[in-house]
């Protein structure tokens, strides 16, 4: 296929820089899934690594934080992304390594 | 689903296009497209440039190939929705129900393509684990997989290890197979555009 990188840097610099609801700073915390509070932590966390855990619970959770639904939605949005970009950064550069000439 | 806006706070143009999927294919519209055409140019738009691309842009993985990826990934992050959706993509595209279910209930006996099994296997490991290592990648080569075809794969991989877990995170409703294989029929017709 065509190299989606481009496409793929769109989508982050969007979610991460382009406006929205959540402050850029939390986008970027629960894209990294780094330095949040409860009982966002929590959450972003469960998206980040098993996301099928995640409850009504922790989506009442953030509500009740403050959060109004579109920032919850951003900041998912962001975690999902960050965590698959982590993935697929890791593959890449493990595909690098193995192709590497010596 | 958990977030309120997702079914009902689209606007006025959306819910006419969902009014319309729901008299066409006579199936409830799929909280996948709900997601995405809520507020497009955050997510939806973007995303979908990616997974279009990914899904059905030109590579040497067959689109039934990237759909069982799809599947699977789904399946090893125990997500029901896209487990189901995409299996039911990839018995449409390979025309072949047995290879899609052998290949999702047991990777290493179906009666699939060596270096088909060892993208599989790895792309498994990746998204259990979130990480794989040279040696991980040299199997799949060793296999016979190209350079470019395992890109191809980490880019599916990339795509539904994003999708999953927003269907998870935000409470995707599992409907009946029919919506499923309606879903099917319009993503083989039109891709994820």
């Amino acid at each position: 296929m065509s190299d989606i990188r481009q496409a793929r840097e769109a989508v982050v610099a969007r979610i991460l820089e382009g406006d929205g609801e959540a402050s850029p700073a939390q986008r970027r915390a629960a894209f990294n899934n780094t330095g949040l509070g409860e009982p966002l932590r929590k959450l972003i966390d469960k998206v980040a690594r098993h996301a099928y855990r995640v409850t009504d619970e922790d989506i009442d959770g953030a509500r009740a934080s403050g959060l109004s639904e579109d920032q919850i939605f951003e900041i998912v949005v962001c975690a999902a992304i960050g965590q698959a970009t982590r993935q697929y950064d890791t593959a890449l550069a493990a595909l690098e390594a193995a192709t590497r000439k010596e | 689903m958990r977030l309120a806006i997702l079914d009902s706070g689209q606007g006025f143009g959306t819910k006419v296009l969902f009014a319309l999927i729901r008299t066409i294919s006579r199936q409830p519209v799929l909280d996948v497209i709900k997601l995405v055409k809520y507020r497009a140019d955050f997510y939806g738009g973007p995303m979908q440039r990616v997974t279009h691309e990914v899904m059905r842009g030109p590579s040497s993985w067959s689109v039934g190939d990237r759909e069982l990826m799809a599947a699977l990934i789904a399946k090893t992050n125990g997500c029901e929705w896209c487990t189901k959706a995409h299996s039911a993509v990839a018995e449409g595209a390979y025309r072949d129900e047995k290879k899609v279910s052998a290949g999702l209930s047991n990777l290493e006996t179906s009666a699939i393509e060596e270096p088909l099994r060892a993208t599989l296997r790895m792309l498994c490991k990746l998204t259990r684990e979130h990480a794989v290592d040279a040696d991980d990648i040299r199997a799949v080569l060793a296999a016979g997989a190209s350079r470019q075809q395992i890109e191809d794969a980490l880019a599916v991989c990339f795509s539904f290890n994003t999708i999953g877990r927003l269907a998870d995170a935000f409470g995707f409703v599992v409907p009946g197979p029919k919506a499923f294989e309606a879903g099917a029929k319009y993503l083989l017709a039109r891709g994820y555009r």
